[in-house]
């Protein structure tokens, strides 16, 4: 395998674990509303459990995002400058909102006041909707093509970057991020909590991987090869048993399985890509493929060694910090508001 | 405004705006760490309060450095897609492994420090600020080595147009990022410093007036910790000038020499002196080609000094400069329709000199006033003193705001001082020569001003607004003192099964 093809694979894992990781933070986001409802008398405390089953990791996983950003960056410059500034509007809303999430968590238990609360919460919620829609829709019509011209730049206006694929592609994400959420809240909570988890996850659960299987046979149809069957295939059936290890009453199970299901999405996505970064809707002369874009191999090379390093750390130690905080949470562990 | 414009003033607000932040945060995270060693290592709780305090205002700032990070690295792709393609080869690989060396550890281990206090032992969770703080630092080095490179490219051959990396090793010790480094970082330093003089000043003349006010004493113990904190913060700011004075040096010697314009444009030197002399102050616009229009307040010889650390050579004038550069890179723009209302019209080789005149005295003038003041400090709270008066602890408070002021004039000088180039070429090379590029064309040819101006709009609206709120935060955080932030008094019978966490969002 040559360098550029092993990158494209790194990047590939990188949107893989950005997915898993920062998706049920954005369905735990998505959910506060609904498990926590702001008029029962112990909302903010149902709140604050959900909250503070992602508290310690949230950033950790957001910077997937930011180095799935940079090593496109450093492997293919001409494909992360063709589909960052094809998709600059999606990816201004999708900063705004991280930008607002990111803040919220640190902030919203600083002042000790209902309204302070209600505010950041709002700013939570919506940012958690908006976020995982825009990577769904800027990785789906990465996936589906861009009208790119010659030069790599955009033909057309902003809007074109919205197409049946790239908003299916935006449910999807929001729905299996919202599903992954209820699922991590009920292996990672006790009590009430769990129990309206465990029922969501059960009730939504089918529902919910509708948008995802729409979204793989549309890509399986539209680019697919015959080996990326495979990988849908499994993504189909590891999604479905996930939500039955959940009625068994196995979370941990069902989360394992969330993330074979959701391995075999991105490498539907990803094959039905391959050996394109970005296909043109212009016209396939004007394609971005691996080889077009990549970096030279002296670079690679280094990134390789860095990668080589920095990767199995990183999961060694994020590993770890899951490890650390790996006790439920309930009701009963939410000290009492400490603010000036 | 066209396209680039606004490219240009969106790079610059969301920049300076992170860099409001960084600093910040990376004085205050080592600094923090190093308070958690004093308690770690003396049980003293007078070191645990000070962790607990200055710890709470550095995650209320880090939060906000970290959400604006993100768009710096997303912002080269979107508005300078054209820049991305050209440097990519070598720009994207310390961005790339800032994120996989620094970042993530950084993220990471934040997340382990703030909720692990009574997860982890002792001395995991201090290796644990260790590790972010460091982290934090490790981060800069590789974002100033990637920013370097654009001041004085090295390491590169150019293949078909573009810049091909062949030693990494090249970029990351290049002459200018070893110079620029130490200097950011003690300017991080001086920010903290400040911070903490500002802070406590202003917490022991607060508490002194409550104290009076109901006829009681001053807590003794806080009263210490404060004292302790304030005097820290001054040492830290006197050193940390220092260091500023010594890597600036260092980095204005390297400037004269990879890029003269800069360096003239500084000092507006419209003619070029043998000696030459430093102008303190000037008088009338800057901007007149023959410095006819310009009173200034010089220095004779501190200026050949700077430049070459003796008191007798030459040094360029922007009009001397002018023809060389044009002699070297050209007189007009390539007629490339991408060049948009600049192709094919005359280089202006000219940096804004108000800006860079004014930038690089104001960094000067701040850098120097924060030290002053971390002097007076050191002086006034000598031996256990207590300063008396009214006026000193408001002065301290306002005197927060100095370093800050610095910091980003430094980089506006900088930055608008390589204009009108965004990699700029080295005349005199030491790096590699002809390898340059306009910021005219670096700017994303595909994307409309429409969506542009959106962006800067709704970005500088929303970093208003989070402006507001970390400010609000922060006072009401710094006037809590120490009770806001300590965890409270177990009660003798609680048990440790099934208690609450010490820390919860």
């Amino acid at each position: 395998m040559d360098l550029p093809t092993f990158w494209f694979l790194v990047i590939a894992l990188l949107w893989l674990g950005y997915l898993f990781l920062e998706g049920f933070d954005f369905g735990v986001g998505m959910l506060l509303p609904i498990f926590g409802p702001r008029r029962s008398e112990h909302g903010n405390t149902d709140r604050r459990v959900m909250i503070n089953t992602i508290g310690p990791v949230w950033d950790g996983n957001e910077v997937w995002l930011i180095v799935a950003g940079g090593a496109t960056f450093a492997a293919f410059p001409g494909w992360y400058a063709s589909l960052f500034s094809t998709a600059y509007l999606p990816l201004l809303l999708l900063l705004l909102a991280l930008i607002g999430r990111g803040v919220a968590f640190e902030y919203r238990g600083k002042v000790d006041t209902d309204r302070w609360r209600r505010t950041w919460d709002t700013v939570i919620v919506l940012a958690s909707w908006i976020a995982p829609a825009m990577v769904g829709l800027v990785l789906s019509a990465n996936v589906f093509g861009l009208p790119l011209d010659a030069n790599g730049d955009r033909v057309g206006g902003w809007w074109t970057i919205f197409t049946l694929p790239s908003v299916v592609g935006a449910i999807a994400v929001v729905t299996f991020s919202m599903l992954h959420g209820a699922v991590f809240l009920a292996l990672k909570t006790e009590g009430e909590i769990r129990l309206r988890a465990r029922r969501f996850a059960l009730r939504a659960g089918v529902p919910l991987l509708l948008p995802v299987v729409a979204l793989v046979l549309l890509a399986q149809f539209r680019a697919g090869s015959a080996w990326t069957w495979i990988p849908l295939v499994i993504a189909l059936v590891a999604g479905l048993l996930g939500v039955a290890r959940v009625a068994a009453d196995r979370e941990g199970q069902a989360f394992f399985l969330q993330a074979v299901a959701l391995t075999g999405v991105v490498v539907t996505l990803f094959g039905a890509l391959w050996p394109n970064v970005i296909p043109s809707t212009v016209d396939p002369a004007f394609s971005l493929s691996i080889s077009d874009t990549a970096a030279s191999d002296y670079p690679l090379m280094i990134m390789t060694w860095v990668a080589a390093f920095g990767t199995p750390a990183v999961m060694i130690y994020q590993g770890w910090t899951y490890w650390v905080f790996r006790k439920r949470i309930g009701t009963k562990h939410i000290p009492p508001v400490h603010a000036p | 405004m066209d396209l680039l414009d606004i490219a240009r003033w969106q790079f610059g607000i969301t920049t300076v705006y992170h860099f409001l932040m960084v600093p910040l945060t990376i004085g205050l995270a080592i600094l923090v760490a190093g308070m958690q060693t004093a308690w770690y290592r003396t049980g003293n709780r007078r070191y645990l309060k000070m962790t607990k305090f200055w710890g709470k205002l550095m995650l209320i700032n880090f939060a906000m450095g970290v959400v604006t990070g993100i768009v710096q690295e997303f912002q080269f792709g979107m508005a300078w897609s054209a820049y991305s393609r050209f440097v990519g080869d070598v720009f994207g690989a310390p961005l790339a492994m800032e994120g996989l060396l620094a970042f993530f550890v950084e993220s990471t281990f934040l997340g382990l420090w703030i909720f692990g206090w009574d997860r982890l032992s002792k001395g995991v969770h201090l290796a644990c600020a260790w590790a972010f703080s460091l982290a934090t630092v490790l981060s800069a080095y590789f974002i100033l080595a990637a920013n370097s490179w654009m001041q004085h490219p090295v390491g590169v051959r150019m293949v078909d147009g573009k810049p091909e990396l062949i030693s990494i090793w090249a970029v990351l010790t290049n002459s200018t990022v070893l110079a620029a480094f130490p200097h950011t970082i003690f300017g991080c330093f001086a920010v903290a410093g400040g911070f903490l003089i500002g802070i406590a000043a202003w917490q022991i003349a607060r508490q002194r007036k409550q104290a009076d006010k109901a006829g009681e004493l001053v807590d003794e113990e806080d009263r210490r910790t404060w004292h302790g904190s304030m005097r820290l913060g001054a040492w830290v700011a006197v050193v940390a000038f220092a260091g500023l004075a010594i890597s600036g040096d260092v980095q204005g010697k390297l400037m004269f020499d990879q890029q003269p314009m800069k360096m003239a444009s500084a000092e507006a030197l419209c003619h070029s002196e043998a000696p030459a002399s430093f102008s303190i102050f000037a008088v009338g616009d800057v901007r007149s080609p023959n410095c006819e229009d310009v009173k200034s307040l010089t220095v004779p010889y501190i200026l050949s000094y700077l430049a070459e650390g003796d008191f007798t050579s030459e040094v360029d004038g922007v009009n001397e400069l002018i023809p060389r550069y044009q002699a070297e890179y050209g007189t007009h723009y390539p007629n490339d329709p991408r060049l948009g209302q600049f192709a094919g019209q005359p280089i202006d080789y000219q940096p804004l000199l108000p800006v860079t005149y004014w930038g690089f005295r104001f960094m000067i003038g701040f850098g120097g006033l924060a030290a002053l003041g971390g002097l007076v400090v050191l002086w006034l709270t000598r031996k256990q003193r207590f300063p008396k008066g009214k006026l000193w602890a408001p002065l301290a408070l306002l005197g927060i705001g100095a370093p800050f002021v610095g910091n980003i004039s430094g980089w506006v000088f900088t930055e608008m001082g390589r204009q009108p180039f965004v990699v700029a070429p080295n005349p005199n090379p030491s790096g590699v020569d002809g390898v340059f590029m306009y910021t005219a064309s670096a700017v994303s040819s595909g994307v409309t001003p429409g969506e542009m101006l959106t962006s800067v709009i709704s970005l500088t609206a929303l970093y208003g607004v989070l402006l507001v709120v970390e400010v609000f935060l922060m006072i009401r955080f710094a006037r809590g003192g120490f009770a806001a932030v300590m965890p409270p008094e177990k009660e003798p019978g609680e048990s440790d099964s099934d208690e609450a966490l010490s820390f919860a969002y």
